[in-house]
């Protein structure tokens, strides 16, 4: 049986979804305590004094711990994403002299329990010296802000920025220029479990054991190893079931330090769990960019360049990648068309707010955001369809590989076949004939495009931060049982169903003879994680290579017994058959000569494990078009979203209903981008949206049934062809629904709203109208 | 997320739990379905030394019929209201209102009394109770008390119930003939609690004419309201497209509205307009 591109169950689901599974809160360990952490009230302001007698004195309190301790004992948060020249702000585990934002961990109570914990956090008293805080992030670079760094002569984290050909040229020959300013919201990440951590010394090799919710296992132990100061070799980290991360597990955090440093200082075990208002608090949050975009065009649509200013809102001080996300911006932001010049430039700004980093999409979706945009402000100015400008500019299939003006190379692409897919699935001829019925009843009805591109399978090591590669390693047990062991570690993606899917067809063996790994630093060789759409593509071929290694060996074994040569032998139904199928063996019996090594080929060592790292030579670049209808409430002003067609290619798809799964959740996230999410924080740099009361995520009953397809160009960078699906419906989503929705209410002359697109906002777009 | 530490009783019966609540006085809270009080406490909004577990009580968890009005007891659940034929046919605006409170889970557990008693200025039942001029009946330790709906929600989170007072019962008049009801609401994004919610009442006489009419409205003032301007606009009146539509032009006419993040006062008050008339569409309709 094939597996490769069945729609396989996840393996994963029946302890998922029975609840027999655990997660980092499920860890009880003898003995252990609990962590508690008393948090910034305040955006920006000076400490003036920490009372911790309170908090001593409740029953059941064994330590707590304030930023003057931990500062000289502890590294600092660590910073992977720089970019040449950026200021940079020491961050401690703990604040020390002053805090920055709302949140920001100021002291730790340890205790016997968690409630104990909590209210012994609540009894620290912290005396503080406000001070203005700085929220806007426009604001924060002006001359005379105050500076939140006062080491830093200002708030400007660094600027970026290139231009490739000659945009001033290009804007002089135009025959039209559009010019917008997209904002693209600050939005949380919320995964459904929140991050949590446990850590304890393991007596006697005296071992730092951290487990942790997160999305990168290797790259977490050794930062935390050399932050609290045990030699790596003595450092673990484990990572059981993670529910969710969107990109905000692709870090570390202060607390994951704190538990560390407390499991040593109290030889306890020591729990760390985030409640929700800390996750919407204190984690990452993503996006926070405004970006004015200026489109230069021929009459007939043809694009002659662009400029994109964009200011970039960091928070209070970097995360892991937090610099380097508005970067991707400007890498991918020409999309998918032919954009000959293009000036992009960039200015990070510090801002008394919890740190901007990865969110599902990571500086890709506000590139697709700002060209989707200006492309139809364009079509809207020029009078064309929306398709029509999107075809005349896309490259043809032949231009491939295609180097772009944003710097990048796109693999393949057949950006025009997936727009046709897409238009004909939604019956956009149909659609349109619709709309103008519709119109002449005064109602208002929009249809959206977005040809989407997005950069994937992150990526060759000398364009990452620390690593770009990917470790497999594969072992075929003696009883010819398969374990796989990937760095890739999922956090619900579902690569133990997917990899199994690879491994099991290269061996002609069953899927269920096949077991994945991960998320073990003392069992899974060093790997770089799950994030960047980048599993399957790089994890999952270093996984295919170690594979071609043992089939290459096994082959060996084969041919020798058999008397035939290692090319003839082919992979199937459980055997390793020779030429003709007369001759043909088991694989199991295969394995056990690799095992019982009487009867090898000369020179041919025993065993069957092999670890590979795969490192890739460049990104891959999937693409697609979204169309999405919304209706108008005319008087509400509430949208409705009433058609949603995506047609989307991500090379071969080794499991359609684990990349479907992907587009469907992709998409929703996308769609709250444009319709709910936004994370508000005042003035005075309070958060206002600190609970799932005033933070709206989407609800399944928000959308209509996704009507999905896909077109199928395989990728010619890695050997399965594949591209990667984890972030490309939150590209994709978001600005068909802002285009459907400008669509909409075009006839009233409107070239733009902000997202999130609320009803009021619409309401007084038709109120306006009304008065008038 | 974790509540401050508090002690926990449970109330064996009625009697006890107004005898536990004078002796613990303003350090106890009474515990119902929860829905309201445990996320208070769990965000530290609100800490009582201690519960009173009321929950457990069966003998205030049922409807019936009696002479004229649906008597609800104060635990009964918010699915029990939405999924109640007696409440469907008396009183349909009531389940309709139930039915959109919250999820599955919160409806399984949250009651009517624990609405009332905490009364948020967003919540569902608030309109209807008003649009249907409810007795919100009351054991204390000086005994039973009726309090007029429109005298029981005083103002945001704060109601007419005394110190030691509990939520006994919810009384209904149930109206007879050609009447109808509805509830509809534009629900906050995040929360599910109303933005606007209007539960609207509406008796017709032989001629079709509009013989008694209520408009409760909750969600746009510091507390839910009656929309006087619109009833006496319909009342004795015709119902038409046009007539509906301009007297909900005052359905909240000399209201102060809530302006927050997720709505403006202005957007509230024009909200309240067009879900006044679109309730009162509806009621007509199933007064037929
Ligand atoms: C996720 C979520 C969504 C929700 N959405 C909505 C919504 O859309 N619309 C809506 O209207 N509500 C909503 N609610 C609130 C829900 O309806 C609550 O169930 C209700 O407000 C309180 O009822 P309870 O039985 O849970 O009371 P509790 O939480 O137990 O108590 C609430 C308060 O009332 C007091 N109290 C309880 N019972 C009595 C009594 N018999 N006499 C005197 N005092 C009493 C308590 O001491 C406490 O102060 C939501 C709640 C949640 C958690």
């Amino acid at each position: 049986m094939k597996y490769v591109g069945q729609a396989i169950k996840r393996k994963e689901d029946p302890r998922l979804v029975s609840g027999s599974s655990s997660f980092v809160d499920d860890l009880a360990l003898p003995g252990m305590l609990h962590t508690a952490v008393a948090r910034s009230i305040h955006a920006h302001a000076r400490i003036k004094r920490i009372d911790i007698s309170q908090a001593w004195k409740l029953a059941g309190v064994t330590a707590v711990v304030t930023g003057e301790e931990i500062a000289g004992k502890c590294g600092p948060i660590p910073v992977a994403g720089e970019i040449h020249g950026m200021k940079k702000p020491v961050m401690h585990l703990l604040a020390v002299g002053k805090v920055i934002y709302v949140g920001q961990p100021v002291a730790a109570v340890v205790a016997s329990d968690k409630y104990i914990a909590r209210d012994a956090a609540d009894l620290i008293e912290i005396e503080y010296e406000p001070l203005p805080a700085v929220t806007n992030p426009e604001k924060a670079i002006e001359p005379g802000s105050p500076v939140i760094h006062e080491q830093f002569s200002d708030n400007i984290a660094y600027t970026f920025g290139f231009e490739t050909g000659n945009t001033e040229e290009a804007f002089k020959n135009a025959d039209v220029v559009v010019k917008e300013r997209f904002v693209n919201q600050r939005l949380a990440p919320v995964s459904m479990e929140t991050r949590g951590a446990v850590a304890t010394v393991q007596a006697p090799d005296r071992e730092l054991v951290i487990w942790s919710s997160t999305q990168i296992p290797h790259l977490l132990k050794t930062q935390l190893a050399v932050m609290v100061g045990v030699p790596e070799h003595r450092t673990r980290v484990i990572t059981p079931e993670v529910g969710g991360g969107f990109g905000s597990k692709l870090n570390v955090y202060a607390e994951e330090g704190l538990v560390a440093y407390l499991a040593l200082k109290t030889g306890k075990p020591v729990k760390w769990i985030e409640g929700r208002r800390e996750n919407l608090a204190c984690t990452i949050h993503g996006r926070d960019q405004i970006n004015d975009v200026e489109l230069a065009l021929k009459k007939d649509g043809t694009i002659l360049g662009m400029r994109a200013k964009v200011v970039a809102d960091i928070g209070g001080y970097y995360q892991l990648l937090t610099a380097i996300i508005p970067q991707l911006t400007g890498l991918l932001a020409p999309g998918a068309y032919r954009v000959p010049t293009f000036k992009f430039d960039l200015v990070g700004a510090f801002t008394n707010k919890m740190a901007t980093d990865a969110y599902r999409g990571a500086g890709r979706p506000e590139a697709t955001y700002l060209i989707e945009r200006i492309v139809d402000c364009a079509a809207q100015k020029l009078k064309m369809d929306p398709a029509e400008i999107r075809r005349k500019n896309f490259p043809q299939p032949s231009e491939f590989p295609f180097a772009t003006s944003g710097g990048v190379v796109y693999d393949s692409a057949n950006y025009e076949k997936a727009l046709d897919k897409a238009l004909q699935l939604a019956d956009y001829a149909g659609l349109r004939k619709k709309q103008a019925e519709m119109r002449a009843q005064g109602k208002y009805m929009g249809i959206g495009l977005s040809s989407y591109v997005e950069i994937c399978a992150m990526g060759p090591s000398v364009a990452m931060p620390a690593g770009g590669w990917e470790s497999g390693s594969v072992r075929i047990e003696p009883t010819g049982k398969v374990t796989v062991l990937t760095g890739a570690s999922p956090h619900g993606q579902g690569q133990e169903t997917s990899f199994s899917q690879i491994v099991a067809d290269e061996f002609g063996i069953g899927i269920d003879d096949v077991f994945v790994q991960h998320g073990d630093t003392a069992r899974i060789p060093y790997g770089i994680g799950t994030f960047g759409s980048r599993a399957t593509a790089v994890g999952g071929t270093a996984i295919y290579m170690a594979v071609q290694d043992l089939k290459a060996k096994l082959a060996g074994i084969a041919a020798h017994i058999l008397q035939s040569s290692p090319d003839k032998i082919v992979f199937e139904d459980g055997k390793l058959i020779a030429g003709d199928a007369d001759k043909s063996m088991t694989f199991g019996a295969a394995v056990t000569q690799a095992y019982i090594a009487r009867n090898l080929p000369p020179g041919m060592e025993p065993g069957l494990d092999r670890t590979r790292f795969f490192e890739p030579s460049n990104f891959t670049f999937p693409f697609g078009t979204h169309v999405c209808v919304v209706e108008i409430d005319e008087e509400t002003g509430e949208p409705k979203i009433t058609k949603y067609v995506a047609v989307d290619d991500c090379g071969n798809v080794i499991n359609p209903l684990l990349a479907e799964g992907q587009i469907h959740g992709g998409i929703v996230q996308g769609v709250a981008q444009a319709l709910y999410e936004e994370v508000v924080y005042d003035e005075n740099g309070q958060l206002l949206t600190g609970s799932l009361m005033d933070y709206a995520l989407p609800r399944a009953h928000d959308l209509p049934m996704l009507e999905l397809d896909r077109t199928v160009t395989p990728s010619p960078v890695n050997p399965m062809g594949v591209k990667g699906v984890g972030e490309a419906g939150t590209i994709g989503s978001t600005p068909a629904v802002v285009n459907a929705i400008v669509d909409a209410l075009s006839p009233l002359g409107v070239t733009h709203i902000d997202m999130p697109v609320r009803p009021e906002k619409i309401w007084k777009i038709l109120k306006g109208r009304k008065a008038s | 997320m974790i509540a401050q530490h508090f002690e926990y009783t449970v109330a064996t019966s009625l009697g006890e739990a107004v005898s536990l609540l004078q002796k613990y006085g303003d350090r106890a809270k009474l515990l119902a379905g929860g829905h309201s009080l445990v996320p208070m406490m769990k965000l530290r909004l609100a800490s009582p030394e201690v519960l009173i577990d009321i929950g457990r009580l069966s003998e205030l968890s049922y409807v019936m019929e009696e002479n004229g009005a649906l008597r609800i007891g104060a635990l009964t659940t918010h699915h029990s209201i939405e999924s109640s034929e007696v409440v469907g046919r008396g009183c349909r605006s009531l389940a309709e209102a139930a039915g959109e409170i919250g999820d599955i889970q919160v409806r399984n557990k949250g009651t009517i009394g624990g609405s009332v008693a905490h009364a948020d200025p967003a919540a569902d039942y608030p309109a209807t109770l008003l649009a249907f001029d409810a007795t919100i009946v009351t054991l204390g330790p000086r005994g039973e008390r009726s309090i007029h709906a429109s005298d029981f929600f005083v103002d945001m989170l704060t109601t007419a119930l005394e110190p030691g007072e509990i939520v006994r019962e919810i009384r209904i008049p149930v109206h007879s003939g050609r009447s109808g009801s509805a509830y509809l609401k534009f629900a906050q994004k995040a929360s599910g609690f109303a933005i606007c919610g209007v539960s609207a009442v509406v008796d017709l006489d032989g001629a079709g004419a509009i013989s008694k009419v209520a408009v409760g409205i909750t969600g746009v003032g510091n507390k839910a309201f009656r929309g006087a301007g619109t009833e006496t606009a319909l009342r004795g009146q015709q119902p038409s497209p046009g007539l509906l539509r301009s007297a909900c032009e005052k359905a909240a006419a000399g209201v102060v509205a809530l302006d927050d993040i997720h709505a403006s006062a202005g957007y509230r008050l024009d909200l309240a307009r067009i879900y006044a008339r679109r309730a009162l569409e509806k009621a007509v309709e199933r007064a037929g």
